[in-house]
């Protein structure tokens, strides 16, 4: 896991209280459900706190009497978790389809969400969340399309989370029965631990950056639901392998389903606007399907 | 970075529940395939739990072994490496199942 990326508070564009929420939340969420939840917790099974003297304490600092253990079984990202389940739990209320596109920076994420969006504008509803450390260059790419967009500045962060989505949501009209992008920030690495609440994850491996990505970052590739090869117009300058990226991403994500995109000339593209509207129309059936079940 | 913000986050909120100050040892399960290196979270560790109710608390980590799904073997088969083919019938469609996942599992306070 990156050990450089502060993560520290990240802005969305156009907000009046770039670094308050973070405090703001920060504070609520101390007094809110979290905390509750722990004295809940606390509450149901006694076994939570084991006071002093009991075995594995004395065992790890004999002569310590005043330390004690506290058992926890938390994931280190439950909170993120907690968020990206309050964002799923919204965009199957809403019927929309979010869709996680992961890759390193210069993949060509923007260029083929700005032919994406060029080619669906005006069919379905539509709309997109940049996720960059700095500028606001991409959301502004994507607005020139017509479809709404709002930037998330991460800042030294490496990686969009759930609640930087959540704030971003804010700021997005609906968009119920159709596509949310989220344009992850361009890394390799960690974005893939962190769920935004997404239907589908998408990878995009260029043909310019080596056959070999999948096996040296498993973990972004493993995560996809379906991996992008893109630039391939340029195969025929490079020489490239596309027989062996196949391998690769195959040895760590066998089930994943694999494109090849060229947002240039538009070759494969009609396959990856096939693929998203067969996940919104099932995302959509599986909705109705959750809403008659709750309903009953 | 990000996961030791939010281990720091996780004892402040434990904190806060449990009644205590200080944080003189964290113990971690951290699986094989938790995409977690654990001299980096070591590192992060130090850094951002300085002044906090952690500073200079140790952190031990319990590494737990890595599972696959073997596509050929239509079986869960124990993995060593993320890339190793499966030990049983040498196929290399496998899907990690297991040794995913990182937990904080107690803290030892005052």
């Amino acid at each position: 896991m990156c050990t450089v990326c502060g993560c520290s508070g990240a802005t969305v564009d156009g907000s009046d209280h770039h670094h308050g929420h973070d405090h703001d939340h920060g504070d609520h969420h101390a007094h809110g459900h979290d905390h509750d939840h722990d004295h809940r917790h606390e509450a149901h099974d006694h076994g939570g706190t084991i006071d002093f003297g009991a075995g594995p304490a004395r065992a790890h600092v004999p002569g310590l009497s005043q330390a004690r253990m506290v058992e926890i079984e938390r994931g280190i990202l439950a909170k993120n978790d907690g968020y990206a389940a309050a964002n799923r739990r919204r965009f199957a209320g809403s019927g929309t389809l979010a869709v996680n596109l992961l890759s390193s920076p210069g993949s060509g994420k923007t260029t083929l969400l700005v032919a994406t969006l060029e080619r669906l504008h005006g069919r379905l509803p539509l709309a997109v969340i940049e996720g960059d450390q700095q500028t606001e260059l991409d959301a502004d790419r994507i607005r020139a399309t017509g479809v709404p967009a709002v930037q998330v500045n991460t800042g030294k962060g490496c990686h969009l989370d759930a609640h930087m989505v959540g704030h971003a949501l804010e700021r997005l009209p609906g968009v119920g029965g159709g596509l949310l992008f989220i344009e992850n920030v361009g890394n390799l690495v960690c974005p893939a631990a962190f769920d935004l609440g997404e239907a589908a994850r998408v990878a995009l491996l260029s043909v310019t950056e080596g056959e070999d990505k999948p096996l040296k970052y498993p973990d972004t590739f493993a995560g996809a639901d379906l991996v992008l090869v893109t630039k391939t117009d340029l195969v025929p300058h490079l020489g490239t392998d596309l027989a062996a990226i196949e391998r690769a991403v195959a040895r760590v994500n066998p089930k994943a389903t694999l494109h090849h995109v060229s947002a240039r000339t538009g070759e494969g593209m009609d396959g990856w606007q096939a693929w998203l509207l067969e996940r919104r129309d099932r995302w959509l059936a599986d909705g109705a399907a959750r809403v008659t079940r709750a309903a009953e | 970075m990000a996961l030791c913000e939010s281990l720091l986050q996780a004892m402040e909120e434990a904190a806060v529940a449990n009644a205590f100050t200080r944080v003189r040892r964290v113990r971690l399960e951290v699986g094989r395939f938790a995409g977690v290196e654990v001299e980096a979270l070591r590192f992060g560790f130090d850094v951002v739990t300085r002044g906090s109710l952690a500073d200079g608390a140790e952190l031990l980590v319990l590494e737990r072994p890595g599972q696959g799904w073997c596509f050929d073997c239509g079986d869960t088969v124990e993995l060593t490496a993320r890339l190793d083919p499966c030990p049983r019938c040498g196929g290399e469609r496998l899907a990690p199942n297991g040794g995913t996942e990182m937990t904080i599992k107690d803290l030892e306070v005052e």
